[in-house]
């Protein structure tokens, strides 16, 4: 049962990603690639790592998904997409051959020598809870530094797709609010 | 039971497949597919990883790996609303300013 599910989600990611790269109409990119997604939280179910299939269904197909969508109605989005496409077997070799380097180098340290486990699942504990004692004491830091990145981030995107930026609500009556403005402007 | 090596080929093959987006589109919205698609193979290689040797490590980077991906969505597409405005196009190959 569990192989079937495993060959048959392979199947399926590479299909619908294969839409994705070679779909000429962003629509079906974007919506082969959602379902693609969905299907690599199968994975991820599989696997047991019930929390990371989690986060991907909620990050990717959700928050991800939703934004390519509102981002989508900026854009002319029912056209097709002209593109003036070199030689198409090159392409294919070529990223055949990056990703066979790829994970040539990254495997041959693992094939090397045996691995052991740093961070050993705890025992008499569930996927969420395991993920949590581990997340919360080993990599507290950069839980915190991600969450700080991902602030960063929302007002960087604020900033960049906001219409009227231009005149700022707080810095109004003040004197710097010429060079505000330039520097908005400047930027756009 | 299914072996550690049939997720890392699967992995492998995402991967092949986002890079060959990569160098074959010329759209920049296509080029961020192809990036998540490249994402999402890395993260299954971890997942399979932390599971098969027992370590939640890979599960970790997994998760930083989404956010990653999640901030970069986020300033990604505000620049290229911004690119679209300016240019009314998101062709790569309108974009060359300086031509040698």
């Amino acid at each position: 049962m569990e192989q079937f599910a495993f060959y048959l989600f392979s199947v399926l990611t590479i299909g619908l990603f294969l839409v994705t790269v070679l779909s000429n109409n962003v629509l079906y990119a974007m919506t082969s690639l959602a379902a693609g997604m969905v299907i690599i939280s199968g994975f991820f179910f599989i696997l047991g790592a019930d929390f990371l299939g989690v986060v991907q269904l909620i990050v990717y197909v959700g928050a991800v998904m939703a934004l390519y969508s509102f981002g989508m109605m900026f854009f002319d989005a029912t056209r097709e997409i002209k593109e003036k496409n070199t030689n198409a077997y090159l392409v294919f070799f070529l990223g055949g051959m990056i990703a066979l380097l790829l994970v040539v180098m990254f495997s041959a340290p693992i094939a090397g020598e045996g691995i052991v486990a740093m961070y050993p699942t705890p025992e008499g504990a569930n996927n969420p809870q395991a993920v949590g004692l581990v997340l919360f004491t080993k990599y507290l830091v950069p839980f915190e530094v991600a969450a700080v990145m991902l602030l960063v981030a929302m007002i960087a995107g604020i900033i960049l797709a906001g219409k009227k930026m231009d005149n700022s609500l707080t810095t109004k009556d003040e004197n710097h609010e010429e060079e505000m403005t330039f520097s908005l402007k400047d930027v756009r | 039971m299914i072996e550690l090596s049939h997720y890392l080929i699967i992995s492998g093959i995402l991967f092949s497949i986002g890079v060959v987006g990569v160098l074959r589109r010329k759209n920049l919205l296509m080029l961020f597919f192809a990036t998540e698609i490249m994402l999402n193979a890395a993260n299954i290689a971890f997942a399979a990883t932390s599971s098969y040797y027992g370590d939640l490590s890979g599960q970790m980077f997994a998760f930083f790996i989404i956010a990653v991906a999640a901030s970069e969505v986020a300033v990604g597409l505000g620049l290229l609303i911004v690119l679209y405005k300016k240019q009314g196009t998101l062709d790569l190959d309108n974009l060359v300013a300086m031509k040698g």
